[in-house]
């Protein structure tokens, strides 16, 4: 073993770089896939079959599918089909959340579903109509199974970032396997990515903790 | 009033209510009894329309509400109801629980409704509980608030699914004084029940179920004491 954590030093600063670019990344998709997700859930517990149908398809595909396959087809082949030439950065965005919403659907339909239903024949034996119902009965009950769930999809979706290296965008991962070919060497910097993408996660972990433990306060 | 005529509901090939025609009038309170699976809280149910029935035709004041243009929404704050498991909203506390449904529905304002709710709470001697969230009281508070809540929309008529089913027997006294003292009042009330005294003390009318079909509309000192159906007397041998 020739181990010299030494000679990354100088491209420390390259490398984390790559932050901010993994960071903006997983930020924009995530809240694209919050969204998306969002709107999805609603058709999924409505009562209008064809939305029903189109969302659960939506969900079944973008799951039933490996996620750097959708990164490819989204990069590589949408020049070809409609002759866009797309970015990285936008491919990269658009594979995540459009990926991350068919998770994110499911989370908050089963939040949604799993609160006690007499909740809702509370609310509609009062008169209460269906969209206040789920705003200010429903939802509120529902953010506390979601959250946990939620936080997780968010951890997944950052270390997953990682396979945006493969279509050239500059995040920490595709920095160090930069170095790494300079330096003919792989473990030093690959360990300093995985050190950065720890501390990334746990930083998450803490935030889903805090957060949830302020929504138990009112149990 | 609520008037119902050839009632039938079904939950796929089973049947749980056959052809069942009654009236229930303003003032009456109707005791709703009979073994586990009659139908009973699907009567009930049908009655605001939770249940929706397979066939047939209610009518609430002089709305049907089985007409699918009459919008069961605007017919809802009229019909109170009270669940086994009482259903509080468990994220407000006991005021918001009340006040809720009286700002949404009704648009009625916030200090009104306060006051509407407090008046409501001291009626079923909660007062003290007014900021307490549903999980600190105790599950004959939680009901006395659900009547509260029910009663807060002003309704008409009420309904109680088994209000006292879920409660330990130390508990069952409380919420049954509020509902006698609501009886008294002149409300009109259908209440599924297992508390025979109670049927028999505060009801105009026992209503006896089996299988699906309403077998006796019996005034209770007759009901209890001889009752027209054997279906019924062998019902209370048991249970007496």
């Amino acid at each position: 073993m020739n181990l010299d954590f030494s000679q990354i030093v100088p491209s420390i600063p390259y490398i984390m770089k790559g932050i901010w670019v993994t960071l903006q990344i997983v930020s924009v998709s995530l809240i694209f896939g919050f969204i998306l997700g969002t709107i999805l859930s609603l058709f999924k517990i409505g009562k209008i079959t064809v939305l029903r149908w189109l969302a659960d398809a939506y969900t079944s595909i973008f799951r039933g599918t490996p996620l750097i396959l959708q990164l490819f087809l989204i990069y590589f082949a949408t020049p070809q089909v409609i002759g866009y030439d797309i970015s990285a950065y936008a491919a990269a965005v658009l594979t995540f959340g459009l990926n991350s919403a068919a998770y994110v659907s499911e989370i908050i339909r089963a939040g949604i579903q799993a609160v006690d239903k007499g909740q809702r024949e509370a609310a509609e034996a009062l008169g209460v109509p269906y969209r206040p119902m789920l705003v200010n009965i429903i939802l509120p009950q529902a953010i506390k199974n979601i959250l946990p769930a939620l936080m997780n999809e968010f951890i997944t979706l950052t270390k997953e970032s990682a396979i945006i290296s493969t279509i050239g965008v500059l995040d920490i991962m595709r920095r160090a396997q930069i170095v790494q070919a300079n330096l003919y060497k792989p473990f030093e910097p690959l360990i300093f990515a995985a050190l950065i993408y720890y501390i990334m996660v746990m930083a998450l972990t803490l935030l889903g903790r805090l957060l949830e433990r302020r929504l138990s306060r009112s149990d | 009033m609520i008037k119902v005529k050839n009632l039938y509901k079904s939950f796929g090939k089973l049947e749980v209510l056959k052809d069942i025609s009654t009236q229930i009038d303003k003032g009456d309170v109707v005791a709703i009894i009979g073994p586990s699976g009659s139908g009973k809280s699907t009567f009930l149910r049908c009655l605001n329309l939770l249940e929706v029935p397979t066939s047939g035709q209610i009518w609430i004041e002089e709305e049907e509400i089985t007409n699918p243009k009459v919008n069961i929404m605007k017919v809802r704050p009229k019909i109170g109801m009270v669940f086994q498991h009482f259903h509080l909203f468990p994220h407000m506390d006991t005021l918001s629980n009340i006040t809720y449904a009286p700002m949404k529905v009704k648009g009625i304002n916030e200090a009104d409704a306060n006051q509407i709710a407090i008046e409501l709470l001291r009626k079923v001697g909660l007062e003290d509980k007014a900021k307490e969230f549903p999980i600190r009281l105790s599950g004959g508070q939680k009901q006395r608030v659900a009547i509260a809540r029910a009663l807060a929309m002003e309704p008409e008529i009420m309904l109680f699914d088994e209000p006292t089913s879920a409660l330990d027997p130390e508990m069952v006294k409380e919420v049954l004084d509020v509902m006698k003292s609501l009886a008294h009042s002149g409300m009109t009330m259908a209440i599924v029940t297992h508390e025979m005294g109670f049927a028999r003390e505060v009801a105009d009318r026992v209503f006896f179920l089996e299988e699906g079909r309403l077998l006796e509309d019996t005034p209770p000192a007759e009901f209890f004491s001889n009752p027209k159906t054997e279906r019924a007397k062998a019902f209370l041998d048991k249970i007496l």
